[in-house]
């Protein structure tokens, strides 16, 4: 598949120069050349590792082919004038040059298997994924547009919780995203989220869980509380099962668990059951901005 | 140990030396008017020394004093209480209590963390951390309410969520999901009064209201201080630096817009005076529940909507609500 245009612009500032050309596998200690590792979707070839993904490789996994991002203009600011060892600004700035994002989710619209879909991608490498002023309000945009363009919402979570340097104004965010996703409910238009590693605290007790749909990505870590915090409260270590994706099937939290080789395809077969229309049509209709690309 | 209640043992001996020279000089009758006359001066300025201006941190530990009101103690001052128990499903969660109520003639649904007033009760209430069981009540009742238009009034005091390996089990995440959700879509007026802790998503699960009254010297946070020093620096010991970071006062909060009214506390909080302290926060919430109740269903959840969807704008916005905290 040719390198879609939108991407390509965002793959040349994002490249990064001194990545490594040889990866080790965290869970099975295999050396793999970076290259092949992409081609099979940050999936180990050997024992089927899911290594975290940049939102933008994400996005491409999942889109047929255009994307067109909204919300780049909303950008965090330093509410708190917050500084520990470093300042707030600093940790931003950091963070902007290490993930090439500019916070720590991307939304816009695209379609996925001919279905014209609002898709919010987080990114862990940002901030950790955690939810300030911006995560939430990009999420409560993407769900705003998507209730008003009548569109499904497919959400991709990544998350340590809510972002400590912006307080209480990052906690307010779990009820302004929940307002959002109940007026999008309200319409019976369907949301689906997929929980990646890790999806924790603020963001997975608000508008991940609340999604119609809830597909875990195997063996990502998933739960309220982090597993430290848990270990500590109870002084003793925790089984390795607990919180992944797996043992939250069993347990009947999710509605099923996907590897990333078929996710694309079980989003699909979901939005088929869930939606009526698709096509370019229909994605032109809701979605003019698509044309522009 | 609780630097308010450290503060109160100081002032304690200084009373008791009072009282023993007043005693001493009435005996002997002696003039120690002179001495006793200093003593009390020393005592009134010490007492506004220590609780006139309180710090984060000493906010923090207030919230957190043993004779503080707890849910039980406001409870006790409404006309009525129905307690309604469980979750119908799990168990009944003694932390997060709810039921029919009424207040000065009005009905309500009242839902409430309850802390225990000693360690036998705190450890049946585990402290006040709510269970996934006791969100699923809270739900329940949110829609029980909703269905036969009672107002709902809920009474915040909780360090957050229980984080036990059961409460993962039975999807904590889910249950405070699902609370919010129906709190966002309930169309009756919903008072929430910040007591004592306002812990996290815990806190937020039974607080995502119409109108927010917060105590003066209540706490209402991201994270427990120590959660956050053990989140950020990997270290809990740290809780006082991040209680002075993390912006959780009262006067911080209405600067936010994130609470709307503060109910000021007697000098030295609100144990001084339970009673009629108590007494003052029922009548913030009954005068918030008269005013919402002009509103139509409709209005209110646009108004609901609307408020917070201001809350933390993107750039230029959170800037503004920077420079509009104190």
């Amino acid at each position: 598949m040719p390198m879609p245009e939108w991407l390509r612009i965002r793959r040349d500032e994002a490249a990064p120069a001194d990545a490594a050309m040889w990866v080790k596998c965290p869970s099975c200690g295999e050396l793999l050349y970076r290259k092949d590792l992409e081609a099979n979707l940050s999936v180990c070839v050997r024992c089927g590792h899911h290594f975290r993904m940049h939102a933008y490789d994400r996005i491409n996994m999942l889109v047929d082919r255009d994307f067109v991002e909204v919300g780049t203009d909303i950008l965090p600011g330093d509410p708190l004038a917050w500084s520990d060892r470093r300042s707030y600004r600093e940790k931003l700035e950091s963070d902007r040059e290490k993930s090439h994002l500019s916070e720590a989710v991307v939304t816009g619209f695209s379609t996925i298997g001919g279905f014209p879909v609002a898709l919010g991608v987080m990114d862990f490498g940002f901030r950790g994924g955690t939810m300030g002023t911006v995560v939430g309000e990009r999420i409560t945009h993407l769900f705003e547009e998507a209730t008003r363009r009548r569109l499904p919402c497919v959400v991709v979570t990544a998350s340590g919780g809510a972002r400590m340097e912006e307080g209480m104004l990052a906690l307010m965010q779990m009820a302004k995203t929940t307002l959002a996703v109940a007026a999008h409910r309200d319409e019976r238009i369907p949301y689906l989220a997929v929980l990646t590693d890790p999806t924790t605290g603020g963001v997975s007790a608000s508008f991940a869980f609340q999604a119609d749909i809830l597909i875990a990505e195997a063996r990502a870590a998933i739960g309220f509380a982090g597993r430290r915090v848990i270990e500590q409260t109870i002084r003793q270590k925790l089984p390795d099962n607990f919180q992944t994706a797996e043992f939250l099937l069993e347990k009947g939290h999710v509605d099923m668990v996907v590897a990333r080789q078929q996710l694309r395809d079980s989003i699909v077969r979901v939005l088929d059951y869930l939606v009526d229309g698709r096509g370019a049509a229909r994605a032109l209709k809701a979605v003019p901005e698509l044309a522009l690309q | 140990m609780n630097v308010i209640v450290e503060r109160e043992k100081s002032l304690e001996a200084l009373q008791k030396r009072i009282e023993d020279l007043r005693a001493r000089s009435a005996r002997q009758n002696v003039d120690g008017f002179d001495d006793m006359r200093v003593l009390e001066q020393k005592y009134t300025e010490l007492q506004r020394d220590m609780f006139g201006r309180l710090s984060p941190w000493e906010r923090v530990n207030m919230a957190r004093h043993p004779k503080r009101p707890i849910a039980s103690d406001y409870i006790a001052q409404f006309d009525r209480f129905d307690e309604l128990h469980g979750d119908r499903h799990f168990r009944d969660d003694p932390a997060l209590i709810g039921g029919f109520a009424k207040l000065r003639g009005r009905r309500a649904m009242v839902l409430a963390q309850q802390k225990g007033r000693d360690t036998k009760e705190n450890i049946r209430r585990n402290f006040g951390m709510v269970a996934p069981e006791g969100y699923r009540k809270a739900k329940r009742l949110i829609e029980l309410a909703a269905r036969f238009t009672l107002p709902i009034v809920s009474l915040v005091d909780t360090s957050g969520a229980d984080p036990g390996i059961g409460s993962e089990e039975r999807a904590q995440s889910e249950a405070i999901a699902s609370c919010l959700l129906a709190l966002s879509t309930a169309r009756v007026p919903i008072v929430a009064t910040i007591v004592g802790e306002g812990g996290s998503g815990g806190a937020l699960a039974i607080a995502l209201a119409d109108y927010v009254i917060m105590l003066e010297h209540s706490v209402y946070s991201v994270a427990s201080p120590e959660g956050c020093a053990a989140i950020l620096w990997g270290d809990a010991g740290r809780a006082e630096e991040a209680a002075a970071h993390l912006k959780l006062t009262s006067d911080d909060l209405v600067g936010f817009g994130i609470v709307d009214e503060i109910v000021e506390e007697p000098l030295g909080g609100a144990h001084r005076d339970p009673e009629r302290f108590v007494g003052r926060v029922l009548a913030a919430v009954e005068a918030a529940l008269g005013r919402l109740e002009r509103l139509s269903p409709d209005d209110l959840l646009a108004a609901r909507r609307e408020k917070y969807r201001r809350i933390g704008a993107w750039r230029s916005g959170v800037e503004h609500l920077a420079a509009a905290a104190p």
